[in-house]
């Protein structure tokens, strides 16, 4: 009999664990990351000779509302092309009835990641902008994510910015393609697979709640729309400016608990935490419209300009000119001081 | 060009064996109740044997004397015809019979007698002893950790065996020996081997290296389920421990 180490039975339990790649073209490479809806490996493609991620749905009951969920996140990826989100390249079924999809290889690391790097604020902020883009594309196609996380963010080896995981994305009505309610896989056609929000009832909660908008994380799905997203959006930029999440447990949500910005982190300026409370609003009218406006908004925070969230008084207005105009301040300043030591020295 | 196929032939897939010896164990058929007897001794016995080594701290002799007398005992009164699914998985009932059976022989201090026994089974004690000796450092599991640990080594040692066998029945042993040079290396801390070093060591292109292996691990996973079933009396019951086993649904 065969004896088996720890590190060999580990190893072996992967490999069976592996999904059975064979009915498609890609080649399984190794295991990326388990979660508790899919699975992602990476895989190879041998006709165009270059590595993806493939996500795999751990269950094969092809009834089940995850398969559908899944089928429908490769659609809303796919229709969604733009740089900061992950292109879709193939969608389909296993042999043994998995939903999977192949996807770009993003390298890099998670924006939780990065952010533990990354000291600069304003570097941080910049990378915000970029992930309030993405989603706000989405928005313009009407299509909201729902779980926006720092953790659902990649930042690649070249510094793009990525959103993942669209897997509870949710298709608002007036979508402007037309076939948003009735988009078919070949592969499964005969299942008449729809992307519109049915996996989804009244009362279910999808998403994390640390990061989750009080609508969303009190399950009243009918009142999610691009402002859940832009509270989620608001606690991402939380996240980054404190290095920690506004709700600290999955399972008790008070907005009034949550601490301002600026207690935990004294650096960040009364600009940027107004942006981020006024995005994490708990009255849903009181936040951004969309991600298009905070991203307008940290565009102008990030370029010293007034910001919609925050009034600020004279000598604010002064003191944030003074900062965006630091070169000519100076010049001025040293002028004057020549001036003055020239006056000096003329009349000694 | 020599296709690349499943063991077994091309296009073709190992015959699924989705008989239960759990359920085997209920047959009136005596030869039935035989080979799923066989089925279970053979996926359990050497995690019996360890676990009375390790949680009731019996001494080897004790052990085997324990292991093969909880097995005989079992087979003659048919105890695992007992069995019932919707109370717990088998190896948690095995385990529990396997609690009473012991505690019973130590309460009446009727020890079995050394050797005796109607049934003995051929066992390979001296191969479990060295793998309890070196596993003797790992202490940090619970008994129940433990027993379910080995029952998991056991289960996979089985499909290797099993694997190795059906390459070499099936005439494919280059496939089985490339499994076993980068899948059970030893955990040497040596640098893993890539497909270009086993293809040059076995003759082949690294394509082929890829798609052999590919198609031997998807034949390990095959047989993995394969055992699996065969010592899970239900379809839940399977699902569950596959669940438990790999961490994903199988249909």
């Amino acid at each position: 009999m065969t004896w088996l180490s720890d590190q060999k039975l580990d190893r072996l339990r992967s490999i069976a664990a592996q999904s059975d790649l064979g009915s498609t073209k890609y080649t399984f490479v190794k295991e990326l990351a388990r979660g508790g809806m899919g699975t992602v490996y990476l895989a190879q493609d041998p006709e165009l000779d270059r590595q993806v991620a493939i996500k795999v749905l751990n269950r094969t009951d092809a009834s089940d509302d995850m398969r559908r969920r899944m089928i429908r996140e490769a659609q809303i990826i796919a229709r969604l092309e733009h740089p900061g989100i992950v292109p879709v390249h193939d969608v389909g079924i296993l042999e043994d009835g998995r939903v999977f999809y192949a996807m770009k290889l993003v390298r890099g690391s998670r924006l939780d990641e990065y952010a533990a790097h990354e000291a600069s604020l304003h570097d941080r902020m910049r990378k915000f902008q970029a992930v309030c883009d993405a989603v706000a594309f989405a928005h313009a196609h009407r299509v909201i994510h729902r779980d926006l996380k720092p953790q659902n963010v990649m930042i690649g080896s070249f510094g793009e910015v990525l959103v993942l995981d669209w897997g509870v994305a949710k298709i608002l009505p007036d979508a402007p393609l037309s076939e948003a309610d009735t988009l078919r896989l070949p592969a499964v056609e005969s299942n008449h697979i729809s992307v519109s929000d049915a996996a989804t009832t009244h009362g279910t909660i999808l998403g994390t709640r640390h990061y989750m908008s009080p609508e969303q994380a009190s399950g009243a799905i009918d009142q999610l729309d691009e402002r859940s997203d832009v509270y989620s959006l608001g606690a991402v930029l939380y996240f980054l400016l404190t290095n920690q999440a506004p709700v600290a447990s999955q399972t008790a949500f008070s907005v009034d608990a949550i601490p301002r910005p600026r207690t935990v982190n004294p650096k960040v300026s009364k600009a940027a935490e107004a942006v981020c409370l006024k995005a994490m609003a708990f009255e849903r009218s009181n936040r951004y419209l969309s991600a298009k406006e905070l991203s307008a908004d940290m565009d102008r925070l990030l370029d010293a300009e007034s910001v919609a969230a925050y009034r600020e008084n004279s000598l604010e207005k002064i003191g944030r000119w003074v900062g965006k105009n630091k070169f000519l301040v100076l010049l001025v300043l040293a002028y004057l001081l020549m001036r003055i030591f020239f006056i000096l020295t003329s009349r000694s | 060009m020599e296709p690349d196929t499943e063991i077994g032939g091309a296009l073709k897939k190992f015959p699924a064996t989705n008989h239960s010896a759990i359920v085997g164990a209920r047959s009136e058929d005596q030869q039935v109740r035989l080979r799923a007897f066989d089925t279970i001794l053979a996926n359990y016995w050497k995690p019996a044997y360890k676990y009375i080594r390790v949680k009731w701290q019996a001494n080897n002799e004790d052990a085997k004397d324990l292991t093969q007398g909880f097995f005989a005992n079992a087979f003659e009164k048919n105890h695992f015809a007992n069995y019932d699914a919707s109370k717990a998985s088998f190896r948690t009932f095995l385990r529990t019979c396997l609690d009473g059976f012991i505690a019973n022989q130590r309460k009446s201090d009727n020890r079995l007698k050394r050797g005796g026994g109607s049934n003995q089974f051929s066992l390979d004690f001296i191969a479990a002893e060295d793998e309890v000796a070196l596993q003797s450092a790992q202490s940090d599991h619970t008994p129940e950790e433990y027993f379910h640990r080995e029952w998991i080594r056991s289960l996979f040692a089985q499909a290797v065996n099993k694997l190795r066998q059906r390459c070499n029945e099936s005439g494919r042993t280059v496939h089985f020996q490339l499994f076993e040079s980068y899948d059970l290396a030893d955990d040497d801390g040596e640098v893993k081997l890539s497909y270009a070093s086993l293809a040059t060591r076995f003759g082949l292109d690294a394509t082929k290296v890829n798609n052999y292996l590919a198609a031997t691990r998807r034949d390990f996973r095959r047989i993995v389920l394969d055992e699996l079933r065969q010592i899970t009396a239900t379809d839940e019951e399977f699902r569950n421990e596959a669940r438990a086993l790999l961490g994903v649904d199988v249909g």
